[in-house]
Formats: structure tokens, sequence, C-alpha cells
């Protein structure tokens, strides 16, 4: 029964979840092979496509494009899972790529550490330094967090300029690069891969399912007995942990660290990342790294104008997709739609 | 301290700005008893427990719990302790389906040490043993209730999912704020049982309530509170036939006298 002939109010949607997917989301999801593809397919068709995206473009520089765009998608994961899974909206991303950034820098110039080294230390050391700062700014919520990590990149950028430590406004010089063009290359890729499959897994654990009660409702997660402090910042030392991460990774491929790596892109591109691929889904937001870095590039050709026609992108998605591009994409391969009478 | 009592509240003060909201209330509560507190609105007897939990800090007084001073701790603290809370507005995790609700306090270090890091230890992981507990308090394990996102669920529900949060702390003892609030007269009938239920399992209970006939069935005493103050304490019948009792609920009649001859 289609019910195309009722009309206006006679009529409403009505979404269903496909029988393949209720079927696949028990033990028996590998009873056919259509299952199996049901499931495997869109993680299979991600994977291979990121793994092949330098392959396929020819130039050296749109393969720099394919590494940055990767370290905005760490960044843009460590938003969303902050963002839609544990309430606190972080702008903190400047700030992450440069604590991570400056300290690979500072490891690798004045240790001599190579960068198989640094990027792990860095990672590690950046996530405890960023959560150790944002620590008195834990107990805040909404846009009250958000300004206090948008804070600590302007100041920590004003500091090494007034002060004129790590190098000044020059930066630090002659960092390590990768030894081969090809390690540099995918790296990064295979990095954010375990980091969208890691943190799509992480939400669904025990642990993750707290992180979710801390968004929904704080009180009642002091009231089981957890303090919402300790989880708000184990969640920070994720996402800060990502963040730095591509700040060393930064800072090894360009062999250069700088206070333009407090620039405020790194906030911002991974928030319009996830408005364009949709909050909440992790993958959304990677993919949107991949689509407005590029595209970004790509209007450099425009001079001044590209904001302009990045500002009517972005409107766009907004006006006409708020969900974003995935939260869309799933709900037409989970569910169909049909008409019902009211 | 007599040696029974788990809960010993002394001259709890609390102010909100000009506001007295709890001024030197005491209080006992025994092990394993079920204490009722009523009064009428706005008398400060949600305010007392957010101040026995620590969800608000008190002003002045002091709170033991089995002999150890947990005023001005922090309610995870109290938590982990076995002193639990429900609240009145009910905060279920929304956007979670209902056993995975009970998840997050089978998480704490208090149930972590009881049931082993996957939860349940031979019971099972966290799941499993979040099932049990809501079957125990009342949601069908064979239904689709205990699957169901914890927004589509009605307030019955969630009125025991409040209740099964705190019994997923194993608690010692559990202060329930309204639990028959906003229940129809055939879930609250159901629900009596379920608090007789907790008593026999040796859970003593703190009531708020407004629901008297309930809750004198289930309390052995009870206390009235009114603006912020402790009117009096005892078995059910004395204090509902106290002259200030009814003052209280009814308004006095020399008040009323007063200001119809004026």
């Amino acid at each position: 029964m289609t019910n195309e002939h009722l009309i206006g109010k006679e009529r409403r949607k009505e979404r269903l979840d496909r029988g393949i997917k209720v079927r696949t989301e028990g033990i028996y999801a590998v009873s056919s092979w259509q299952e199996v593809a049901y499931l495997v397919l869109p993680r299979l068709i991600l994977i291979v496509g990121l793994l092949l995206l330098p392959l396929l473009i020819p130039s050296l520089y749109w393969k720099r494009v394919v590494s940055i765009a990767a370290i905005y998608a760490l960044l843009a994961l460590g938003f969303d899972f902050l963002a839609h899974f544990v309430g606190l909206v972080s702008l903190g991303g400047a700030f992450f790529i440069g604590v991570g950034g400056y300290t690979a820098a500072l490891l690798n110039k004045s240790l001599g550490l190579p960068p198989a080294l640094t990027i792990p230390m860095a990672t590690l050391g950046g996530a405890i330094i960023c959560t150790l700062l944002l620590l008195p700014a834990l107990p805040l919520r909404g846009v009250y967090f958000a300004i206090v990590t948008l804070m600590y990149p302007l100041a920590l950028m004003r500091i090494i300029e007034a002060l004129n430590i790590f190098g000044g406004t020059d930066g630090i010089l002659g960092v390590a690069s990768f030894p081969n063009r090809w390690i540099e290359q995918y790296l990064i890729i295979l990095i954010v891969i375990f980091a969208l499959f890691g943190l799509r897994r992480l939400v669904n654990e025990d642990i993750g399912l707290v992180f979710r009660g801390v968004k929904d409702n704080d009180q009642s997660v002091r009231a089981s007995g957890l303090s919402i402090t300790l989880y708000k910042a184990i969640a920070v030392f994720i996402t800060a942990g990502l963040g730095s991460l591509g700040g060393a990774y930064l800072a090894h491929i360009y062999m250069w660290s700088g206070i333009s790596q407090f620039a405020l892109d790194f906030s911002v591109i991974p928030i319009a990342a996830t408005v364009i691929g949709g909050g909440g889904t992790l993958v959304g937001p990677l993919l949107g790294c991949f689509f407005l870095v590029p595209i970004s590039e790509w209007l450099r050709t425009f001079g001044t104008l590209r904001i302009v026609f990045y500002s009517v992108i972005l409107m766009a998605f907004i006006m006409f997709r708020s969900e974003g591009v995935m939260v869309y994409a799933q709900r037409k391969y989970h569910q169909f739609q049909r008409w019902v009478k009211v | 301290m007599s040696e029974g009592d788990i809960l010993k509240v002394t001259n709890v003060s609390k102010a909100f700005g000009g506001v007295q909201a709890l001024l030197n209330v005491s209080f006992n509560v025994q092990q394993g008893e079920v204490f009722g507190i009523i009064g009428p609105n706005g008398s400060g007897k949600t305010t007392l427990i957010n101040c026995i939990t620590g969800f608000i800090k008190m002003n002045s007084g002091k709170v033991l719990y089995k002999g150890k001073d947990i005023s001005y701790k922090a309610p995870n603290q109290i938590a982990n302790l076995g002193l639990t809370r429900t609240f009145q507005i009910m905060r279920p995790y929304y956007s979670l389906p209902a056993y995975k609700n009970l998840v997050i306090p089978l998480f704490s270090p208090r149930a972590r040490k009881a049931g082993g890091w996957r939860g349940g230890g031979k019971l099972g992981d966290r799941e499993t043993v979040s099932i049990d507990i809501l079957e125990e308090i009342g949601f069908e394990r064979d239904s689709f209730v205990p699957y169901k996102l914890a927004s589509s669920l009605p307030t019955g529900y969630l009125k025991r999912l409040e209740l099964a949060r705190c019994l997923a702390l194993r608690p010692d003892i559990i202060l329930c704020d309204e639990v028959f609030s906003g229940l129809s007269m055939s879930e609250i009938a159901s629900m009596v049982p379920l608090i007789e239920k907790l008593q026999m399992d040796g859970i003593t209970l703190v009531m708020i309530e407004h629901r008297l006939r309930e809750l004198f069935r289930v309390a052995s005493r009870v206390m009235v509170m009114n603006f912020g103050e402790k009117l009096t304490e005892g078995i059910p019948e004395d204090v509902m036939n106290d002259e200030r009792v009814k003052e209280a609920y009814l308004g006095s009649e020399k008040l009323l006298d007063y200001t119809f001859e004026g």
C-alpha cells in the first residue's frame, strides 16, 4: 500500500528500519552474504577510498592537501566526540595543534629525537598539557567552555610573540622531516582510520555510555557515584591527544613550527566540517574535512573572495541540510519511508 | 549516636540569599526503617535531601552516615558510600535505552568493587546485570520496555528507573524524593510492594511524600517540616493528630478567626 493518492494534511511520513538493518544488529549478521555486505561495504568503501586517495591524485601539491585534510579530520573527530558525546563544545583545535606542534618541534630540535619518537611523545605530552590547562574550565558548560578553549591559543600566541621564546615570530625552523614521502602520506591516513573506528567503538563501550550520560544529565551521573570532572578530563585528554598528534605531524610535514599553528582555522574548520558532515556520526566530520579543506585550497585562486564562497557553501548546508550529509545518508541507508494516513 | 542509627543529621541550615530554606533541622534514621518526611510545598524537604547528598552545600550543620562525617563531601563520593537518592523530577539519560541507563551507575567505583571490572562478576556483563535489576524493579524482561529509549517511557517507569539507578549502586540507604507523585492509583498500588520489598532486603529508606496514605502504610516514623524547620517527629498516628501539623497543612483556625474579625 503506497498511499500515494493521499494529499496534504491527510498523510504523514513514516520511517521504518529496513529488515536487513534489524537482522544485522544481532548476532545473526553473518547468515547471508547480503547481510555481510550490508554491514561491511560502507566501511570498506571508506577505508579503501581513503587509502586510494593519494594514489589517485597525481600532483604533489594536492597530495599534501590530503595530508592536511587528514590532520583537520583528527580535529573534527575530536570536536564531534567532545560536542556530541560528552557535551563540551570546544573551540580548542588551534590550542591542541599549537601545543602538539611546538612540543614535537622542541623535542626534535633540542633533544634531536626522530619523528618516530617526537610524534608519540608530543601526542601524550600535548594531551597532558592541554588537559591540565583546561582543568579549571571543566565545570563550565556550553558557550563558557568554548570561550575558554578559544582564549588559550590566542593567549599562547601573544605570549610566544611578546617573550620571544621558542623562536618568537619566526618559529622553530629546521624540524626533521619524515624519512620517506609515502610514510608521510600514509601514516596520517592510517591514524585517521584508527581514530575513527576507535572512537566509534569507545562511545559504545561502558565508559562511552558514561560520557554520553555526562552530556545527557550530569547531575544523574554524580548521583550514580561518578565524578563528572574526571570523565570530562578523560574526554578532553582523548581529544587533545588527537589534536596534538595532528599538530606534531604538521610540524614534521612543514619542517617548521610557529605561531600560525595557533591560527583560528584549526578551531573553525572542524566545526564547519561537523555541520556539513553531520554531528554525532563521527564519520561525517571526517568526510566533511576531506570536502572542505580541498575546497578551501581550490578557492585560493579567487583570493580574498574565497571567504565569500566558503560562507555561501556553509550557509547553504545550514539552511537546507542542517542535519548534515551523513545523518541524511545513514537514514536513507537504514530506513525506508512511506506515506501513512493521519 | 545510638547503636542502630545509620544516618544522623544535626542542625542543618541553608539559606538561598535572604530565604532561609532550612533552619537547624536534626533527625536520626535507624538501620532498616522507613522514615517519612512530610510537609507543605516549599517547606524545604527536597533542599534537605540535596544538602545530605551533597548536591547543595549547606551553610552549617553536620551529617553522620554510619558514624562517618559526610557533610560537605561531593555527591559522587557520598553515592559511593552507599547513600543514594532519587530525583523528584526524574533525571534519566533520555538518549539511552532504559537498560543502558543502568550501565552508568554500574560503572561507579562502588559497583565495580562489588562486581569486578566487567560489572557483574559471575553475574555477567553490565548490561546483563542491568536487565536483572530492571526486572527486579518491575520492567518485564521479555517485553520491549527495558530496551526502549528512556525518552519514550511513561512516568511510572521513569520513577522505577530512578530507584533502579540507586539499586545498581548496591545502596545501604535510599533517599526517595516523591516516588509516588505523578503516578496513577494503580501505579502507586504496584509501587508500594516494591518499597516493602526494598525494606525487606535490608535497605533503609527515607521517603519524602505527599501521598500520606501510602506513606503511612510503609513508614514507621515520620518527620513533619514547615517553613524550613522541623515541626515534630513520631509515629504516623501521633504526628497527624498534632495540632501544629494540622495548622501547617490546613491553616490555623485561630488565624482564620482573626482575619475574619479584622
